[in-house]
C-alpha cells in the first residue's frame, strides 16, 4: 500500500512530546513495510519476464511509449543542456585560462551526472507519470480485476514489459543525451565561444575513460528500474490509498509517482557516485 | 441428491469492521443457473469475487467440487480459476483496446491457437452477438448496450466452466435487457456451463434461473427454486417477488389486503361506539382479459383511474380502502345507517367514470374490448369479518360503468 504519515506527533490524541518517537517508530516501521512490498513486487515482476511466452510484442511497445517518443524531450533537453553547460564553463574556467580543458568538462558533466540524471528525471514526467496514471485507471475500473479473472497475471501482463522496456530505454537515452548535450556544449563552446575545435575534442578524449561511460550507463540502468517499479506500483495500489479513491486517488498516485521517483533518482545518484568514484 | 460445484459453509466477510456477509451458506449446481438477489451494498458482487478469489473469506470454507478454495496450492487455484469466467457489472472493458482485441484477448494469453483460429473464433462470437461492424471500435465508441455485450462475448470466448455476471442487465433499456438474459439463457443452454447471476431485475430474472439466493442483511434468507420462492411467506421475499405490484400499489395509493384487514379490525371497534358502517364493493370485471386485450397498463389505468376517482368522493370520510384482491376495491365508510345513503356517492362516482377517458371506445383505436366496472353497497357490522361483508355485497352488484365498444353510450345501472 503507497506510504502515507500515520497521523502527526502533535496531534490531539498524543499531546507530549514523549509521542514523537512513538510516532517516528510508527512510520519507520510503515516506511520499512513500504520498501519491502515495493521491493517485492518488483521482484515479481522481474521473474515474470522470464515466463513463457515471452511478451515481445508488448515489450516492443513499450520500448516505443518510454523510449521512441521520449527522443525528442531528450533531444531538446540534452542541446541546451550541453550549450549552457557550455557557456558557463568557458566564463568560469576563462578566468583561470584553461578554457582548453572546456570539452572534458562537458563530457565528464554529462556523461557522469547530468546525462542519466536529467534523462531520467524526463522520463518520468513523460512516461513515469503516464505509467502510473495508466495502471491506476486500469485498477479502478477494475480491469487489473478482469485480468485475475482471465487468469492473466496483472504483474506479468502489465508491469514485467514496461522493465524490460526501461532497462532498454534509459541508458539509450541516456547515451542519445550524452552525445547531444556534447553537441550542444560544442555549438556554444567552440561555434559561438571561439573555442578551438581540435582542443575541445581532444581534452574530450583525454579526460573521459571507460569507466565514466560504464558508470553513466550503471546509472541510466539503475534509475531506469527505480522509475518504472514506484511509478507501476504506485498505479497498481491506487485503490488501496487512504487520502483518496477513484480520479482523486489516481491523481495522488501519479503525483507521488512523480514525487517519489525524482526523490529516489537523485539520492541513489549520490549513493551510485560514491561508490563509482 | 446432486453434488454442489460450489459451496459456501459459514462464509464470513467483513470490510473495515462492518459485517457484509454473516456466516451465509449457499449451494450452486453444475449446469444451472443461480440467481443471487438482493438490495444494494448486501453483498452480492462480494459473493461473487469471493467464488472466482478476487477476495478471501475471514471465516468460513468455499468448496469447489468438494475442496476447499483456502487449502487448494496455487496451482490448483489457477487450473480451477482457469475453468472461470466473470463479466462485470460495469464491463471493466480494457479501454485502450478495440472490441477485436478485447475479446481475443484471453484466447491470446491462454491458448496456444494461431492468429487465424482466434481471428475466426472471436468473429463467430461476434456474429452471434450481433456485435459485427464494431470490432475495430473502442469501447468508449459504442453505446452501453453494446459494450455489455462486448463483456459478455469475452466472459464467454474461451468456452468457461463456470460464469459469473454481476448485474449484466443494469442500465440498459427493456429490449436490450431482455436480449442480455436471453442471451445468457441461450448460451447456458448451449453451452451447458454453471451460470452465477447477480441481478436486479426481479421478476425477470427468475424465468431463466433455476435457483435463487435472497440475500439480506448479510444473510441468505432463501435458497431454492423460483416456483418455491413464490410460495415463500417471508415478507422480504414477498417485497422481491411482488416488486413490480408494490410499485403499483405505490402509484395507486391503494393499500394492499392485508393492509386493508389490517386497518378494518382496528377501526371496527371505533366505528361500533360510533354506529353502523357502510361497505363499498367494486369489481373491475374480467380483468386477466384486459390486461391480455387492452394491455397491462390499459388495465392499470382503468384500476388507477378507478381508485383515483373514488378516493376523490369519500376524502371527506373518515374512510378505509384498499385492494381486497387483484379486481377488487373494498371501501369502508363510518356512520351510514342503510345502503340507499351510499347510493348517491356511487351515482355520482358512475357520472363521473363514464367521462373518464379509458372508458371512451374512440380511445381504443387499434383494439378495443369490452369491459365492465360493478358495484354494490352494503350496511356493515362489527360482528363480520372483511371476507364475510365482500361476500355479503356479491348480490348488490351492479354495473357502475362499462366501456362499450359499438355503441356510444358507457352509462351503466347507477345512471
Amino acid at each position: 500500500m503507497p506510504m502515507t504519515w500515520n497521523g502527526s506527533p502533535f496531534s490531539e490524541a498524543s499531546l507530549g512530546f514523549l509521542q514523537i518517537p512513538a510516532w517516528l517508530g510508527r512510520n519507520a516501521i510503515q516506511l520499512i513495510k513500504e520498501l519491502g512490498a515495493v521491493f517485492l513486487f518488483f521482484l515479481r515482476g522481474l521473474v515474470l519476464i522470464f515466463q513463457y511466452p515471452f511478451q515481445i510484442r508488448k515489450i516492443i511497445q513499450q520500448i516505443y511509449f518510454i523510449g521512441v517518443k521520449s527522443i525528442f524531450v531528450i533531444l531538446l533537453v540534452g542541446i541546451f543542456t550541453g550549450m549552457v553547460l557550455g557557456l558557463q564553463g568557458y566564463y568560469t574556467l576563462v578566468k583561470f585560462g584553461s578554457e582548453g580543458v572546456l570539452g572534458g568538462m562537458v563530457a565528464l558533466s554529462i556523461i557522469r551526472e547530468l546525462g542519466p540524471v536529467l534523462t531520467a528525471i524526463m522520463i518520468i514526467g513523460r512516461a513515469g507519470s503516464a505509467m502510473a496514471a495508466e495502471i491506476g485507471i486500469m485498477r479502478i475500473s477494475e480491469q487489473i480485476d478482469a485480468l485475475v479473472t482471465m487468469d492473466i497475471s496483472p504483474i506479468r501482463y502489465l508491469f514485467s514489459p514496461r522493465i524490460v522496456a526501461s532497462v532498454v530505454s534509459f541508458p539509450l537515452l541516456t547515451a542519445l543525451f550524452d552525445v547531444i548535450g556534447i553537441i550542444g556544449g560544442y555549438l556554444s563552446g567552440v561555434l559561438l565561444l571561439g573555442v578551438n575545435s581540435g582542443i575541445y575534442v581532444s581534452r574530450m578524449e583525454g579526460l573521459v575513460g571507460m569507466n565514466d561511460i560504464v558508470g553513466g550507463f550503471y546509472k541510466a540502468l539503475g534509475f531506469g528500474l527505480i522509475v518504472v517499479t514506484i511509478c507501476c506500483y504506485q498505479g497498481f495500489y491506487v485503490h488501496t490509498r487512504r487520502e483518496g479513491f477513484g480520479a482523486k486517488g489516481v491523481s495522488l498516485a501519479t503525483t507521488s509517482a512523480v514525487v517519489i521517483s525524482s526523490v529516489c533518482v537523485l539520492i541513489t545518484d549520490y549513493v551510485m557516485t560514491s561508490f563509482l568514484l | 441428491m446432486q453434488t454442489p460445484l460450489i459451496e459456501f459453509r459459514k462464509v464470513s466477510k467483513r470490510f473495515d469492521g462492518k459485517p457484509v456477509l454473516d456466516r451465509v451458506d449457499l449451494s450452486v449446481y453444475p449446469g444451472q443457473v443461480t440467481t443471487l438477489i438482493g438490495k444494494s451494498g448486501v453483498g452480492k458482487s462480494v459473493t461473487l469475487k469471493l467464488i472466482i478469489g478476487l477476495l478471501d473469506p475471514d471465516s468460513g470454507q468455499i468448496l469447489f467440487e468438494g475442496r476447499d478454495i483456502g487449502r487448494m496450492s496455487r496451482k490448483e487455484r489457477r487450473q480451477m480459476r482457469e475453468r472461470f469466467n466473470f463479466m462485470f457489472q460495469h464491463n471493466a472493458l480494457f479501454d485502450s483496446m478495440t472490441v477485436f482485441e478485447n475479446i481475443a484477448l484471453p484466447l491470446q494469453e491462454k491458448t496456444r491457437l494461431n492468429k487465424r483460429d482466434i481471428e475466426e473464433r472471436v468473429r463467430s462470437k461476434l456474429e452471434s452477438l450481433d456485435l459485427l461492424g464494431i470490432e475495430f471500435k473502442y469501447p468508449s465508441q459504442i453505446s452501453g448496450g453494446m459494450q455489455k455485450r462486448v463483456a459478455l462475448a469475452r466472459a464467454l470466448i474461451s468456452d468457461p466452466q463456470v460464469v459469473l455476471f454481476d448485474e449484466p442487465t443494469t442500465g440498459l433499456d427493456p429490449m436490450r435487457k431482455n436480449s442480455v438474459l436471453s442471451m445468457i439463457t441461450h448460451n447456458q443452454r448451449n453451452f451447458g456451463f454453471t451460470a452465477i447471476l447477480v441481478s436486479h431485475d426481479v421478476p425477470d430474472v427468475l424465468y431463466i434461473s433455476n435457483r435463487v439466493a435472497i440475500i439480506e442483511q448479510n444473510r441468505i434468507i432463501y435458497e431454492g427454486s423460483p416456483h418455491g420462492l413464490e410460495q415463500s411467506q417471508q415478507s422480504v421475499v414477498k417485497e422481491f417477488i411482488y416488486s413490480l405490484e408494490a410499485l403499483k400499489k405505490d402509484i395507486c395509493g391503494l393499500p394492499d389486503r392485508s393492509e386493508l384487514e389490517k386497518a378494518y379490525m382496528k377501526a371496527v371497534h371505533a366505528w361500533h361506539t360510533a354506529g353502523t358502517f357502510g361497505v363499498l364493493v367494486f369489481r373491475i370485471k374480467d380483468y386477466r382479459a384486459i390486461e391480455e386485450e387492452i394491455g397491462e397498463f390499459g388495465a392499470f389505468e382503468v384500476l388507477n383511474t378507478l381508485a383515483e376517482r373514488l378516493r376523490s368522493y369519500v376524502g371527506s370520510w373518515n374512510y378505509i380502502y384498499g385492494r381486497y384482491d387483484q379486481n377488487t376495491i373494498v371501501c369502508l365508510l363510518p356512520g351510514l345507517e342503510n345502503k340507499e345513503a351510499c347510493e348517491p356517492v356511487l351515482w355520482r362516482l358512475a357520472e363521473d367514470l363514464q367521462a373518464q377517458t379509458v372508458f371512451q371506445p374512440n380511445q381504443y383505436t387499434t383494439y378495443c374490448y369490452e369491459f365492465s366496472v360493478v358495484a354494490g353497497c352494503i350496511i356493515g357490522s362489527d360482528s363480520m369479518q372483511l371476507d364475510e361483508l365482500v361476500q355479503a355485497a356479491q348480490p348488490e352488484l351492479k354495473t357502475l360503468v362499462r366501456l362499450s365498444c359499438a355503441q356510444t353510450t358507457n352509462r351503466g345501472s347507477y345512471a
